[in-house]
């Protein structure tokens, strides 16, 4: 039973994960920006989520007002400073690092170094028997949303306009833009979204993982790995991705406590000798 | 070439004369910038000559600086066998990057390379019996020649000296021009008969092989090592002054080294904020100054010689 | 005299994914020999070619150079079997001189390569085969001059340069007078036919003009094959080829 309740711990966080580096993946599908800063908009999501909590009691108005604002913050990101340097990795780089430190200070300021931990919903606030062990609602609804998302995304990338417009930057920005789609606002809104999607996994994360300095750049980390595993610019790397880094983390941690990360990295660095471009990738 | 004489007579006589003009913490502030100088170049012969960018170049600094204090402070070793081991594990760390991260490109490789640093990372935090964990390793002693503040300046001085007129060697042979001619055009040298490959290996490892003189000079200056030394955040930091000073000028990145340790310095003495400081930095040279320093100053230089 | 040819491909075919681009091609070329291939847009030159040059691997068949078998050998290692290439999207050292282009083509073609210690200066051979190639295309003046400081013509002229740089027993050229004006198409034309004869040259050309006034013989690819092989008047009275190719220009 204990390895049900394990395994059920590392797929809720490996869909925690796929959030995060969905919007990742989709970012450098599409602008090629390794976008340091996407773990601060995780941390971001989950302490501004904490203050709505905190001031009006609703866990649902958080889910829905911290990614918008997060997403606000990342497309005045992409569209002011990143848009200057298209292509160019390392100014996006120096920048996006710039911001983690911005928003890192910021954070501590305005929130403090004390681990704040979100409420969870009344609705999953309690717990269901699974044989002789009891295991928190939440979580299984955290998988529940988790695969809602990844269904919403692969429906939109796959069944919509703007989705096929998506594609096709990816395969290729100039011949996208040579068919007359606009690149400009693709770009924007694919930043925005991805930073949204950060934000949402930092509320639903908030309540098991809590918001902490340094959580920024633990998730980003963990996010790099995912997109690295599953292959960069691919919705289904970033799921299958996420939950083998979910599971790895979640077990490694149990047998190897002493080398917690090393349980994750490995594999990763094995992977990338195989197969560099990662699992579902192709560069 | 006379100027250029006059200018490196003119360093030398600076950085010989120093130790006896100022007080000795700022003996100890120049060691450092010299260090870093020496790490940021090694960085910058990756990046600026080789055109591969790195986000884990802390690994080759921090591996060595982990091995010295490992043997001389747990298992008591002599510095002559310490030192050699530092300097041999960070050209062994170099070649298994290279084969992992080699078929990577742009920001990829960052990405990448950055993990790929990250699980050094990763070993120096969880191996507590060996590294220490979180709280490091102390009690490093310097060797009995070099125990006092200026006779250490006087090493580090050397050393970095020496290792600056080795990467301008390298940089001037026909290894560096045809390291240019990569970061130019993979295609057109490989079509020239250069196996590119082989190329950017030996110079993943030559500039691992820098780091990680600057990370033993670091650990014995420091006389501690933490999982600090190699974490991302001073493979990024090290990146910054590569950038700061002038990417792929050699002399740029020493420059941009003593720019950020002094703003480091003054920031960290003057608010709790300076991280906050650090990121407006960090965002403000590249809005402002994305060719850095040497590429406002000859934007500027150039700009008066025109009519 | 040797009973190779100085090129010889057989029965090559590539697939990318499921989409055949070149199918049992055959082609054999004597030494001195210059050849040039036409065929509209997606007839399989450019694959051809880079299954030549090496940067692409032929899917099956066999590619042999003077007869040394090269079908899996890396483009570094064909370079260095004496076969030198152009590129169609101009291909320089933007930020290096023109000296600096000249002295790595150089450094590439007599090995100096992993040379650590002395400065590139310091190699006599290198400087005089580079300075000689500066004097031979009237290229003295803008020696110092950053290549992505010159004018397309010139970087045109310098992509040929760059791959004679190393006297190349086959020379491909993947259209060398792309973009070019008529005068300077002209030009860099002129410059090919100069060429030692002994070189072997095969060459991707769309002005009709330029490839009748170069070529020895003349290919005509259409959807990833060879459909006709022969010299100007053989192409020129051969019906599917004007039909599918020469009518439509």
């Amino acid at each position: 039973m204990i390895w049900v309740i394990h395994t059920l711990n590392g797929i809720s966080f490996g869909m925690l994960l796929f959030l995060l580096a969905a919007g990742l993946s989709l970012i450098y599908g599409l602008m090629k920006i390794l976008n340091l800063t996407h773990g601060s908009y995780y941390l971001i999501g989950a302490y501004v989520g904490s203050t709505i909590i905190a001031k009006t009691g609703s866990f649902a108005l958080a889910l829905i007002v911290a990614p918008l604002v997060v997403a606000l913050l990342g497309a005045v990101m992409e569209r002011y400073f990143l848009r200057r340097f298209h292509l160019q990795e390392l100014p996006q780089t120096l920048l996006t690092f710039g911001f983690l430190f911005i928003f890192a200070d910021l954070m501590l300021w305005i929130w403090g170094g004390d681990p704040i931990v979100l409420p969870k919903p009344a609705a999953f606030s309690g717990s269901i028997s699974i044989g002789d062990a009891r295991y928190p609602t939440y979580r299984l609804a955290l998988i529940a949303v988790g695969l809602i998302v990844a269904l919403i995304l692969w429906w939109f990338q796959e069944r919509t306009r703007l989705g096929a417009m998506l594609r096709a930057g990816v395969d290729d920005a100039e011949i996208a833009g040579a068919l007359g789609i606009d690149v400009s606002l693709l770009f924007t809104l694919v930043f925005a979204v991805g930073a949204l999607l950060a934000a949402l996994g930092g509320v639903l994360g908030g309540p098991i993982i809590g918001a902490q300095p340094g959580a920024d750049f633990e998730v980003m980390l963990l996010a790099f790995v995912v997109v690295i595993v599953g292959g960069l610019g691919s919705l289904r790397g970033a799921l299958i991705g996420g939950l083998l880094v979910g599971l790895l983390d979640n077990f490694g941690k149990i047998f190897f406590p002493e080398l917690a990360l090393f349980t994750i990295f490995v594999p990763m660095a094995i992977i990338l000798s195989f197969r560099p471009t990662g699992l579902f990738g192709r560069l | 070439m006379a100027r250029i004489l006059l200018f490196i007579a003119l360093a030398a006589v600076v950085f010989v004369a120093l130790p006896f003009v100022v007080p000795s913490y700022y003996v100890g502030l120049t060691t450092k910038i010299l260090i870093f100088a020496l790490f940021a170049m090694s960085l910058d012969l990756l990046i600026g000559y080789t055109g591969l960018a790195s986000l884990g170049h802390a690994a080759f600094f921090g591996i060595s600086a982990y091995t010295i204090a490992v043997l001389s402070v747990k298992l008591r070793m002599s510095e002559w066998i310490a030192f050699p081991a530092g300097l041999t594990m960070a050209i062994a760390l170099g070649a298994v990057f290279a084969l992992l991260a080699l078929r990577a490109r742009g920001s990829y490789l960052l990405m990448i390379t950055l993990a790929l640093a990250q699980v050094v990372w990763g070993i120096a935090f969880g191996w507590r019996t060996m590294t220490g964990g979180d709280d490091g390793l102390p009690g490093l002693r310097r060797p009995a020649f070099v125990s006092d503040e200026t006779s250490f300046y006087f090493l580090v001085l050397g050393l970095v000296a020496a290792s600056t007129v080795v990467l301008v060697a390298l940089i001037r042979s026909p290894f560096g021009l045809a390291l240019q001619g990569i970061r130019e055009s993979e295609s057109r040298m490989q079509a020239l008969g250069f196996n590119v490959w082989r190329h950017q290996f030996v110079a993943f490892v030559i500039a691992a092989a820098f780091a990680g003189l600057a990370g033993a000079l670091y650990v014995y200056y420091n006389r501690f090592v933490s999982p600090d030394f190699l974490h991302v955040v001073r493979s990024a930091e090290v990146l910054i002054m590569v950038i700061i000073g002038g990417v792929g000028t050699l002399l740029g990145p020493a420059i941009g080294a003593a720019a950020i340790i002094l703003l480091e310095d003054i920031i960290s003495s003057q608010t709790q904020h300076w991280l906050l400081a650090l990121g407006i930095i960090y965002v403000a040279t590249t809005l402002f100054a994305p060719r850095g320093l040497i590429g406002l100053y000859r934007e500027r230089f150039m700009a008066r010689r025109k009519p | 005299m040797t009973a190779y040819k100085a090129l010889d491909v057989q029965n090559v075919a590539k697939n990318f994914g499921g989409v055949r681009a070149l199918t049992d091609v055959t082609l054999a070329m004597a030494p001195g020999e210059r050849l040039v291939l036409l065929g509209p847009n997606g007839a399989g030159k450019t694959t051809l070619f880079h299954s030549i040059s090496g940067n692409i691997i032929a899917s099956a068949g066999r590619i042999s150079l003077f007869g040394q078998d090269i079908t899996q050998l890396a483009p570094d290692a064909r370079a260095r079997l004496g076969l030198a290439r152009t590129f169609q999207i101009t291909n320089l050292f933007r930020q290096l001189t023109v000296f600096q282009n000249l002295q790595l083509a150089v450094c590439g073609a007599q090995q100096v390569t992993f040379k650590f210690i002395r400065p590139m200066t310091q190699y006599a051979d290198v400087r005089e085969r580079a300075e000689a190639l500066l004097a031979e295309w009237n290229l003295v003046d803008v020696a110092d001059t950053i290549v992505q400081n010159l004018s397309y013509g010139e970087q045109r002229q310098i992509e040929v340069v760059m791959a004679l740089a190393g006297n190349p027993k086959i020379l491909l050229l993947d259209e060398p007078t792309s973009g070019l004006s008529p005068a300077e198409t002209h030009r860099v034309a002129a410059m090919v036919r100069a060429l030692p004869r002994d070189m072997t040259i095969l060459m991707i050309e769309h002005d009709m003009d330029v490839a009748f006034e170069i070529a020895d013989r003349i290919a005509v690819m259409h959807q990833g094959r060879i459909i006709a092989e022969g010299d100007e008047a053989t192409i020129r009275g051969n019906k599917q080829v004007s039909d599918i190719y020469l009518g439509v220009e």
